[in-house]
């Protein structure tokens, strides 16, 4: 772990220190995180939160095959005529966050933070955390969302990447006491040679209710890190969606931690792969304090590709009655795409409820042949029961039927199109 | 209406022979049960109807309506009129019943080279026929039999048919888990349904449900194959006396 350590560069990692140099003209501000970069490289599959997502390897083909580095294909893609994911959402400019005509009770402003590297939040990665090393040497600045305290936000805050910009960015969102919100997490776009990034804070307060969706659905040359770092306040509640639907090489991190008794978690998600794709979902959940519930189920289906799925449940000592759950569960359409999940309990308390599980299979032939029985045709059967698979993701966030309907929308969009 | 002819059939995969030589005609009107102890390959005979794909049909046929049916699936089986009301009806989570009902009916109905019916025709029609089975509308609002009871999922198959107006009704042991408020409703819905041109086979455990339903012909199964046809005395013999002595007389 010497931080001296001296192994020569590869192709990729030099040409992706590069990218990072001419991404800007702040570099004085970005130097120690282009320096850090230079210095320890991409994680390898020996790092074990990346063993599955070899992102040397990955990047380094996905550079190799890129002409022209230097003259980055940022697609100026069609945000500006985007509609949000849920009508009437208040939608802001990660690039210009200060022009936001927030709600009342909301604070957007600008700021020169990068995220912060120097540590990683899993404790799996090296000594430095990559998804933000790469955002800050890409020179994301933080853009800031307050919600005040006895605050109910009625539309959804929607967190886009700037006009046609680079697509790097980075948020700090807190929710004050007993305050209600809905972030939507919008990463669209095209392939940049380097990949995109995303990093975001959200810090719950005591009593809060907060609504996060990932709704990614990049273009399909594109690849992108994210992460998401939340602090959850007492008895406080934190939903978590995500969606992969798109996207050539993507990893979304989630870690979670609470800060106080009587939290509740919910975290659903739907991994959509088809060919040529790898995507991968990392979540760590720290239960620090004792009350607190958490249940955690991705459902994937895979018609081709990679998938990765990586849960952590980490519950500490003094964490007693923690009830957590975790689920993975995979539907392989394809014998040409694959899933590797990798569920994890670390518990040092006693009194504790918590259990995961991982299932991968094809579609169940008895419910098949039911649907079939009463006239259904095969294609229109299966897809209902892919259908039936997926939905129930949404279904048990139990969120309004507004923004129910636009992830199912969104949902079967991708599955009419893969079918 | 229907004719098995020397139908053997055995598991797909691994090879046990189940049926081993079935002959039975059922005319179009008729109403046949069929009888048998556990085992004897009733429900077997009716996934076969249905065309499910686990067990294989190693000789003989099964004519349906002048033509065999081997070679369709149980999705084209269905359109062209046959109905099976499962013995288990299974849960399906995530597909919503009245989504699943439509989608049913009308690609049956697309697959006849009929109109769809719209949501209010089709609504309507739910309703009615649930009120008649007294199935409760909340119920319908779950997913596919997520939830429901043994009485209530079977009177859920009685509802799917009905809507669905099969001409071939294959009922596997529809009275099991019903008591006799239940059993008579579902009786009353199979009755409602009697035509000319519609034909049922009953299959049943006990005398009980031929009460209501009256059979016009009586079949036992046993061992994969019909040992003994008559008419609804059969049943009655059957009841009073046990299997024992019938499956004596076949050896
Ligand atoms: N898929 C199967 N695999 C193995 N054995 C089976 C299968 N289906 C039926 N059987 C066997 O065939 C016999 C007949 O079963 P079944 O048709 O369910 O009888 P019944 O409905 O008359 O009680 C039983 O011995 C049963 O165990
Ligand atoms: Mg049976």
């Amino acid at each position: 772990m010497s931080v001296t350590e001296l192994r020569p560069r590869t192709p990729a990692e030099a040409a992706l220190v590069s990218l990072a140099e001419a991404a800007g003209t702040d570099e004085d501000a970005r130097s120690a995180a282009i320096e850090a970069l230079r210095r320890e490289g991409l994680p390898h599959r020996r790092i074990e939160a990346w063993h599955y997502t070899d992102l040397r390897n990955l990047i380094g083909r996905r550079l190799g095959k890129a002409t022209g580095l230097d003259a980055p294909a940022g697609s100026a893609c069609d945000d500006d005529v985007l509609s949000p994911l849920v009508a009437g959402s208040t939608v802001v400019d990660l690039e210009a966050p200060e022009d936001t005509s927030a709600p009342d009770g909301v604070t957007i402003t600008a700021s020169n933070d990068l995220a912060d590297w120097h540590e990683s939040p899993n404790h799996l990665d090296r000594p430095l955390d990559t998804v933000r090393l790469v955002n800050a040497a890409f020179g994301a600045r933080v853009a800031k969302v307050a919600v005040a305290a006895n605050t109910a936000v009625a539309a959804p805050i929607e967190l886009r990447d700037g006009i046609g910009a680079r697509p790097h960015a980075a948020v700090a969102a807190t929710v004050g006491t007993a305050s209600k919100a809905v972030f939507v997490e919008r990463i669209e776009g095209g392939g940049s040679p380097a990949p995109a990034s995303r990093v975001s804070h959200l810090t719950i307060g005591d009593g809060a209710t907060v609504l996060w969706i990932i709704d990614q659905a990049k273009d399909s040359d594109a690849a992108y890190l994210g992460q998401l770092n939340v602090n959850i306040g007492a008895n406080a509640t934190f939903k978590l969606f995500v969606l992969n639907a798109g996207g050539s090489l993507v990893r979304q991190e989630v870690h979670a931690v609470t800060a106080g008794e009587g939290s509740e978690i919910l975290m659903r998600g739907v991994n959509l792969l088809q060919k040529d794709q790898h995507v991968d979902v990392t979540t760590t959940l720290r239960h620090t304090f004792p009350h607190t519930t958490a249940t955690e189920t991705f459902r994937n289906v895979v018609t081709g590709g990679h998938g990765v799925f990586q849960g952590m449940i980490k519950v500490a000592k003094d964490a007693q009655k923690t009830d957590a759950k975790m689920a993975c569960n995979t539907l392989l359409l394809s014998e040409d795409g694959d899933f590797s999940a990798k569920p994890e309990l670390e518990i040092f308390a006693d009194d504790v409820q918590c259990g995961h599980g991982a299932t991968a299979g094809a579609i169940n032939a008895d419910h098949l042949f039911y649907l079939m029985s009463r006239g259904i045709p095969a294609p229109q059967a299966k897809a209902l029961l892919v259908k039936a698979f997926v939905d129930e993701m949404v279904e048990e966030l139990e969120v309004e039927a507004a923004i129910a309907d636009a992830l199912t929308g969104k949902i079967d969009a991708w599955l009419d199109h893969s079918h | 209406m229907l004719e098995i002819k020397n139908l053997h059939a055995r598991v797909a995969d691994e090879g046990t022979e189940i049926l081993r030589g079935v002959n039975l005609t059922v005319q179009d009107g008729e109403v046949a049960a069929i009888m048998g102890p556990n085992g004897s390959g009733k429900s077997t005979l009716s996934y076969i109807l249905a065309g499910r794909d686990d067990y294989e049909v190693t000789e003989g046929d099964i004519v349906y309506n002048g033509e065999s049916i081997l070679e369709m699936d149980p999705a084209e089986r269905a359109a062209s009129g046959v109905f099976l009301a499962f013995q288990y009806p299974l849960e399906i989570p995530g597909v919503a019943t009245m989504t699943f009902l439509k989608t049913a009916l009308n690609a049956q109905r697309k697959a006849r080279g009929e109109a769809e019916l719209m949501t209010p025709e089709f609504m309507r029609r739910v309703k009615t026929l649930a009120a008649e089975l007294k199935i409760d509308a909340e119920m319908l609002k779950r997913p596919l039999n997520v939830g429901f009871s043994g009485g209530e999922k079977k009177r859920a198959e009685i509802l799917q048919m009905a809507l669905l107006e099969p001409k071939l009704c294959v009922m596997d042991e529809t009275d099991s888990g019903l008591d006799i408020d239940a059993l008579k409703i579902v009786s009353d819905g199979v009755n409602a349904l009697r035509s000319e041109q519609r034909s049922f086979l009953v299959i049943t455990h006990y005398q009980r449900l031929l009460d209501y339903i009256v059979p016009d012909k009586v079949h036992v199964l046993y061992k994969g194959r019909i040992i003994k046809s008559g008419d609804k005395d059969l049943a009655l013999t059957l009841e009073n006396e046990g299997y024992s002595q019938i499956i004596g007389e076949a050896a």
